[in-house]
């Protein structure tokens, strides 16, 4: 589709706004709808919506297939380290109350670094599922 | 602090081992991480059993969150086992595993599939540790996944149809088992087992509620292939590869028993299950007719792994006649066979998986004449077939023993003299095998084969070793598991 000048442009000036819009319903996951699934799936739909209208050659030299797998790992990592920390500073699993100096803001920082493991997980799984399906008939 | 925090690391252990064995790019490291999470876990489970056998009720509370609000793990003697049963089968297996799947899976794919086998053994202890109904769905989904993965990662090609196959059966399953508890929570606001079971009493007559209980009890048969929803089961069992058939076959299906029983007796209780919807006259025709036609259905197969398949979900209905006298002799039965039936078909499917190393197949044609070839495989497979047969000294034995007592304790002897026939139906097939192994003309190919390494035999006769151990002192056994059906007899969990 590279010879689609209007997709093209639109493509161009789409992108920017959903990776922004994807942080904002990121951070705006604390307080209401959002959070870290729904970030992570529009921002996957910006790297998909990038190799579309690019192809798939141009996103995977972007953003690598293995550094998508990574993503979809380093996320479960992020989301479990949070938790083994919060039990070695005295708390349970996930007791995100006791990581920081008084209760309210480490419920605020705990709840923000698990949906960040959140974000990179569902967005390393949605492009490797992307770039799994089509990419099939090439490696053939 | 570790004694305190033995629930979460009992889940964690395994998750943290999936997440990092896809991270590292060589397959024995790979390996290693995962043998790392099945031993943590393993530690676990040995710590907390023996902590509930000390009579202690264990209660987790995650993220600090107190039950019924948050979500809390409980342990008692039930899932305490069931979690003994999956890490000790977990750390055997993937033993096992070093070798058999660097001959039979794709070398690339070797640490994606210790990811998957990790995340399969998380999710089946997840299953078996939490006491909230909706985190029980999420691990389903998580074990239930990590296995349409590995079964599909089979060598053969119809491993892939296979794995679809189950997808699509387990989704079936997975979401009438969240439809059954969706409904459970608009009826009482709540998703804590034990709370569910503290209101569940003043709703038996809501319709909802036994919509409810029609469809967990139709999802969890369709997850522990209950004839006739076992369809699934067979071929995702004979085209898996060899270690994974013998990862889901000694747990997967018995961690569904285990939700089975958490749902009948703790949530909605023996009186409402039993007494009310007599739920025993229709477990106890489907058991038999279970026990009978499968048994049957084995005796023609060729391919050995695929009757060892349909002997299981034979087996599972011994399981489920056990469930359906809804008495403490018929729980004790059903709950050592739970542990047993684990034994016994992982170390048949072990055996089978280093006949698979050496030969390539499990055909019944290619397993001609390899009793002189592989004296010490071939005589796992026959001890692991007399337990599955019930001879004495073996686990099968003792459980069968339950079994009848459970039987006779009601009054049904037909019932009690099918156990005894069927079991002859297991002599049938597991002779067969036999026959061909020490009688048959060896193939040519069989004849050039030498005896599965050590490090196949090694887990395989671990097992064997353990289904002679605890077929001739059975007291650890009985004693859990009678404490087991004690504790589900008496309502709260």
């Amino acid at each position: 589709m590279r010879d689609q000048i209007i997709l093209r442009i639109a493509a161009k000036i789409l992108i920017g706004p959903i990776f922004l819009f994807a942080l904002y319903v990121q951070f705006h996951g604390d307080y209401g709808p959002g959070g870290g699934f729904q970030a992570g799936v529009i921002f996957a739909a910006g790297v998909i919506l990038y190799a579309l209208v690019f192809g798939l050659d141009r996103a995977r030299a972007v953003i690598p297939t293995a550094i998508v797998t990574w993503c979809g790992t380093l996320g479960v990592l992020i989301f479990a380290g949070v938790g083994v920390a919060a039990m070695f500073m005295g708390g349970n699993f996930l007791d995100y109350g006791v990581l920081l100096y008084d209760a309210e803001h480490a419920q605020h920082i705990g709840i923000l670094l698990v949906e960040a493991g959140v974000l990179v997980t569902v967005f390393g799984v949605m492009v490797t599922l992307f770039y799994s399906f089509a990419g099939r008939r090439r490696s053939r | 602090m570790i004694a305190a925090h033995l629930p979460a690391i009992q889940v964690l252990g395994p998750l943290l081992a999936a997440a990092l064995c896809v991270l590292v790019p060589w397959k024995r490291v790979s390996w290693g991480i995962a043998m790392a999470g099945a031993v943590t876990a393993f530690g676990a489970a040995v710590g907390l059993l023996s902590r509930v056998l000390g009579g202690e009720d264990i209660r987790y509370a995650l993220g600090g969150w107190a039950a019924p609000w948050g979500i809390e793990y409980r342990v008692d003697a039930v899932n305490g086992l069931v979690l003994l049963i999956v890490a000790g089968i977990g750390v055997v297996v993937t033993l096992f595993a070093l070798t058999s799947v660097e001959r039979e899976v794709d070398e690339r794919r070797i640490p994606l599939f210790y990811g998957a086998w990790m995340l399969c053994l998380c999710g089946l202890l997840g299953i078996a540790i939490t006491g909230d109904a909706f985190n029980i769905f999420v691990f389903l989904e998580i074990s239930s996944l990590g296995t349409y993965a590995l079964i599909a990662m089979g060598s053969d090609r119809r491993a892939l149809v296979s794995a679809f196959r189950y997808l699509i059966m387990g989704s079936i399953g997975a979401s009438f088992i969240v439809i059954g508890i969706g409904l459970l929570y608009v009826e009482t606001g709540t998703l804590n087992l034990a709370d569910l079971a503290e209101r569940l009493p003043a709703l038996y007559g809501e319709r909802t509620v036994l919509v409810a209980f029609a469809f967990l009890t139709v999802g969890t048969s369709l997850k522990l292939a209950l004839f006739p929803l076992h369809v699934w089961l067979p071929d995702a069992y004979a085209f898996a590869p060899s270690a994974v058939t013998g990862l889901i076959a000694a747990t997967s299906t018995k961690v569904a028993v285990y939700v089975l029983l958490r749902f009948f007796f703790t949530v909605f209780g023996v009186t409402y299950s039993f007494g009310e919807l007599s739920l025993g006259m229709w477990l106890l025709p489907l058991a038999l007719v279970a026990i009978f036609t499968m048994s049957l259905v084995a005796i023609f197969q060729r391919n050995i792994k695929r009757m060892l398949a349909y002997s299981s979900v034979a087996q599972i209905g011994y399981i489920i006649l056990g469930i359906s006298f809804a008495s403490v002799t018929g729980l004790t039965a059903a709950t050592l066979h739970l542990f047993n039936h684990a034994l016994m078909k992982g170390a048949l499917f072990l055996a089978l998986g280093c006949v698979m190393y050496r030969v390539g197949s499990v055909h019944i044609d290619a397993l001609r004449g390899l009793g002189r070839r592989m004296p010490w495989t071939m005589a796992a497979f026959t001890a692991g077939g007399l337990s599955l047969i019930g001879v004495p000294l073996t686990v099968g034995f003792v459980s069968k023993w339950y079994l009848v007592l459970g039987a006779l304790e009601q009054g049904m002897w037909p019932v009690a003299a099918l156990v005894l026939v069927t079991s002859t139906l297991a002599v049938v097939y597991i002779w067969r095998v036999v026959e061909a192994v020490y009688f048959g003309e060896p193939s040519a190919r069989a004849d050039s084969v030498s005896e599965a390494p050590l490090r196949l035999l090694v887990p395989t006769w671990a097992l064997i070793a353990a289904n002679l151990y605890f077929g001739i002192d059975a007291s650890l056994t009985t004693n859990v598991a009678g404490q087991a059906a004690r504790a589900l007899l008496g309502g709260a969990p």
